[in-house]
């Protein structure tokens, strides 16, 4: 007999399996993992968790018998029964009743749950969006910087000693400059001992002689010389990155009810998860307001609360301070997204305008979410009326920004569609035809 | 004689002892004579990796295997379904597996069951014996693993899935039923190398005409129709061979792996016919060998008590009307006709010299429990071997249900004369018929469309599933080009039920 042990085998090994079946139900993974995200609580979006998708449609067909027709099945009794009794027929005509057959048919192929890795979730989750308008022309930052072989040197850390390479140098020199080995020593040794035998007194001078030459080079020949060693050489090499910054500007004011408030953060946090999971080098500003704004950390902005007036302008200029401070547009492709519920101060348009005249062209996208109450609200409320910030951007798309995209978001539900309809891949071409000059 | 172990850690001494101590049991009482053994320890998720692979080591790549894991795994973690605790392989050497989990009495009850069960069974019954080439299957797996990534490769995914798809709907109607030859699985990658070879170097462009020209005007004189006929020695029922023989519009690497999926149908066709025997053997034999090991002084109380617990829990056969009723329990109704037989060798009564007088008394229960093994599957063990005693401990009925009747009836019962009836039901419930529906090509139009006429021959005023069937259809319209009927027959007056046609 002989006993494997499996166990330290790579795991894993039906993945690729797992991938071609998720590619199968790809669109049932999306819009059950839409319907979660709807429905889960904002604190949770972003937890660490596995998400639960039920999928249908991966029949795979054979030929099988239908329920009815006669049949007649052996079956293991309760020993009750007697001969010439009759039993109801279950519920939905053939039933389990009928025992061995409905097993020996095969099952029908009903929907099933199974986990989503939050690694997969993501990749579905964002699969075909992107960052419109990304420039990629700005070289990185120093730290993005990564090793590369770059040959040998002479110097080096002893730990990127290249031991073969040392050795063959030294070898190579050794016997350039005919180091005599212990082997030829020896000989020496033995040429003298024969002479001392040999009571030959010429001939132990002669070998004496010869002797003390092949110590004398031996010593003043070193087995490894300064010369030989050899390191091997790292160069820094720059990774071409793409820099971008996103601000993401939120109302958090009195008017702002936790509806719309969840919404919007629901709305900032798929872009934050989004963000995150595509692009290792972006930034996150955080900036939320009421009359004043103030840039905050990812936790702040997302679970504190504030009340207050409204004054957009202040989130703007709030953004356009840290933009001026830390982001220059020439090394970071700029983008914004902001959530209102639409509500400020009118007197306020004509700056916000003006701002956003600043704004605009140093941007790739800004992306406005106008947040709104759920359905049963909708009645006599007046929704139906523009709000002042939706009249005051839509002046500008009309005015023809092209960085600028608004919609509308009233139901956890719609979230993600929104969200997808902002991020959408563009289609190849348009993005060089866009690029910065 | 000392202990083979004591508490539930185990380790590989502790196993490679309690393997030998097996051994010496199953070789010399019970004369087993299983192929040797290989054993693998291994990890829940890794049991679950060889699950979805239908149980297979290795196994080439597909969704669907990639949909039974997601499924098993979400199933085992909601803790619906317990893992088995081990799964063997019919080949040489005789792969076990054993879970990381098991306690070291449940890893000498799997020692048991699978390394001298199932694995005498494999080695020893004729079906097997005829059908499978447990020598050459591992590598044979692994050449089709190759084949497919290499298809994937060339040919794209979703390619190789539209035909692997399209096979695998037809696994049911892809085994020979009866024998043709036997099949040498070593020489299969050989063969497969020969004929893509062979399309190689008889492959001209010169010949062909222009592409998506109409093919060839097939000859209209029905001498030259009815020969090429003949050729397809039509009827068919294996329609997986039918289309990678015949179909028109495969090609070489399509046919490939038609081929493959037919030979993977065909190396499982006998488990699907022993299941019963099968199960009942490694459960008879675990049983002799862990009581034997127990009488010898060789395992604790604790030890053997943990054995029949979970012994007691596989052979537990729920009655129709329970919930938990989930068809006959093979473990059970196998040990129990088992266990009946070995008992009646040794110490009949009056109705077992009625019903079995060959081997009533015979004393010699090991070697007519092998004869059975050897010799039998599931339909003609119950045929042969299914006493009156053991239908009425299972209190067995048989339970009519007629199309035209609003309730069940029960028609027979375990009585002195129910006792025939519900043996020849029961054994021919288990009759491969009753399997997957026996589907014949009677018919391809080669003169005209090269349209395939299917047929079904309807017993008992039973149907086919007509939304499977259609979609069933699709998959054989795939590998056959063209359009395909499949005509309902009532094997009764032979009478058309119905044809469905894809494309309609």
């Amino acid at each position: 007999m002989i006993i494997v042990d499996r166990r330290p085998n790579p795991q894993g090994k039906s993945l690729p399996n797992r991938q071609r079946f998720l590619e199968r139900v790809k669109a049932e993974v999306r819009r059950a993992v839409a319907d979660s995200i709807a429905q889960r609580r904002v604190s949770d979006a972003g937890a660490d968790e596995e998400v639960r998708v039920r999928v249908s449609g991966t029949s795979e067909p054979s030929f099988r018998r239908a329920p009815g027709g006669d049949a007649e099945h052996i079956l293991p009794g309760p020993g009750t029964l007697n001969r010439g009794d009759r039993l109801p027929r279950p519920e939905g005509g053939e039933g389990s009743g009928g025992g061995g057959k409905a097993s020996a048919s095969g099952e029908g192929e009903d929907a099933f749950e199974f986990t989503l890795t939050r690694e997969e979730f993501l990749d579905y989750f964002f699969d075909e969006l992107a960052l419109p308008r990304l420039v990629r022309t700005e070289l990185g930052e120093t730290e993005l910087s990564r090793p590369h072989k770059a040959g040998y040197s002479v110097s080096g850390q002893p730990t990127a000693l290249d031991v073969r390479r040392t050795m063959r140098n030294a070898l190579a020199r050794r016997v350039a400059l005919r180091r005599p080995d212990a082997k030829m020593i020896e000989a020496a040794k033995q040429d003298v001992a024969d002479a001392v035998d040999a009571r030959d007194d010429v001939r132990l001078a002669e070998a004496r002689h010869a002797l003390d030459l092949l110590l004398k080079r031996a010593a003043s020949i070193p087995f490894i010389d300064p010369i030989d060693v050899r390191y091997h050489r790292h160069e820094r090499v720059p990774q071409p990155a793409t820099e971008a910054v996103m601000f993401c500007l939120m109302d958090v004011s009195g008017s702002m009810t936790e509806h719309m408030k969840g919404l919007a953060k629901r709305f900032f946090m798929l872009l934050h998860l989004f963000l995150g999971r595509k692009y290792s080098r972006v930034h996150v500003v955080f900036i939320r307001h009421t009359e004043r704004a103030q840039e905050v950390d990812e936790d702040t902005f997302f679970r504190s609360r504030e009340t207050g007036g409204t004054i957009v302008s202040s989130a703007l200029v709030e953004m356009l301070r840290v933009q001026q401070e830390r982001f220059p547009p020439a090394r970071f492709n700029i983008y914004v997204a902001q959530a209102s519920d639409g509500d400020n101060l009118h007197a306020d348009a004509g700056e916000v305008a003006e701002l956003m005249g600043r704004i605009l062209p140093r941007v790739r996208y800004f992306a406005y979410v106008e947040t709104a109450e759920g359905e049963d609200s909708h009645f006599g409320s007046g929704r139906s009326l523009e709000t002042s910030l939706w009249g005051t951007y839509r002046a500008l798309v009309e005015g023809s920004a092209p960085q600028l995209a608004m919609r509308k978001l009233a139901e956890p539900a719609e979230v993600w569609s929104v969200f997808a309809d902002l991020f959408r891949r563009e289609q190849p071409g348009r993005e060089t035809a866009e690029a910065m000059p | 004689m000392t202990l083979l172990f004591s508490g539930a850690e185990w380790d590989f001494p502790k196993i490679n002892a309690t393997f030998h101590a097996l051994e010496e049991i199953a070789l010399g009482e019970l004369g087993l004579s299983p192929y040797p053994a290989q054993v693998e320890v291994i990890t829940s998720e890794q049991m679950l990796d060889a699950y979805s692979s239908v149980g297979l080591p290795l196994m080439y790549r597909h969704w669907s295997f990639g949909k039974r894991f997601a499924r098993d795994s979400a199933l085992y973690r909601a803790g619906m379904q317990n893992l088995a605790y081990e799964i063997v392989i019919n080949s040489n050497p005789c792969i076990a597996y054993l879970m990381e989990e098991n306690t070291m009495p449940m890893q000498a009850l799997v020692l048991a069951h699978a390394c001298f069960g199932h694995n005498h069974f494999f080695r020893n019954n004729h079906l097997f014996r005829q059908w499978t080439d447990a020598d050459g299957i591992l590598d044979y797996l692994a050449f089709a693993r190759r084949f497919v990534a290499e298809c994937e490769e060339r040919h794209g995914v979703a390619a190789v899935e539209r035909i692997l798809d399209a096979a695998h709907a037809l696994q049911g109607q892809g085994v020979h039923r009866y024998l043709r030859h036997k099949w040498s699985l070593a020489e299969e990658e050989i063969r497969a190398r020969a004929r893509a070879e062979y399309e190689q170097s008889t492959y001209n462009p010169l010949w062909r005409t222009l592409p998506g020209a109409p093919a060839p005007e097939p000859s209209r004189e029905p001498d030259a129709a009815e020969q090429a006929r003949r050729a397809l020695n039509l009827p068919e029922e294996n329609l997986l061979y039918l289309c990678e023989k015949h179909s028109p519009v495969l090609t070489g690497w399509q046919r490939e792996l038609v081929r493959i999926v037919r030979v993977v149908a065909q190396y499982f066709y006998p488990q699907m016919q022993t299941k019963l025997a099968n199960e009942g053997c490694a459960t008879t034999v675990h049983y002799a060998l862990m009581t034997r090991l127990h009488e010898r002084g060789r395992i604790d109380d604790g030890a053997f008590l943990e054995f029949l617990a979970s012994h007691t829990a596989v052979t537990r056969q729920p009655n129709f009307t329970d919930r938990d009723f989930n068809g006959w329990n093979p473990y059970a109704l196998g040990f129990a006709i088992m266990q009946d037989i070995a008992r009646l060798c040794r110490a009949p009564d009056a109705e077992d010299a009625a019903w079995f007088p060959e081997i009533a008394g015979n004393g010699d229960p090991w070697s007519t429990l092998r004869t059975m093994w050897a010799d039998y599957r599931d339909e003609s063990l119950i045929r042969q071997f299914l006493g009156p005693k053991v239908m009425r401990a299972f209190r067995m009925i048989d339970l009519a249900d007629r199309a035209d009747e609003d309730s069940y009836l029960v028609a027979e019962i375990h009585d002195e004369p129910g006792y025939r009836r519900i043996r020849s039901r029961l054994a021919d419930q288990y009759d491969p018929s009753e399997g997957a529906p026996l589907i014949e090509a009677i018919d391809v139009d080669l003169a005209g469309d090269r349209s395939l006429l299917l047929s079904w021959r309807s017993r008992r005023h039973q149907r086919l599933d007509p939304a499977s069937m259609r979609q069933t259809l699709a998959q054989i319209g795939m590998l056959w080009g063209h359009r395909v009927t499949l005509r309902e027959i009532d094997d009764a007056d032979e009478s058309v039920l119905g044809e469905t046609a894809v494309p309609a």
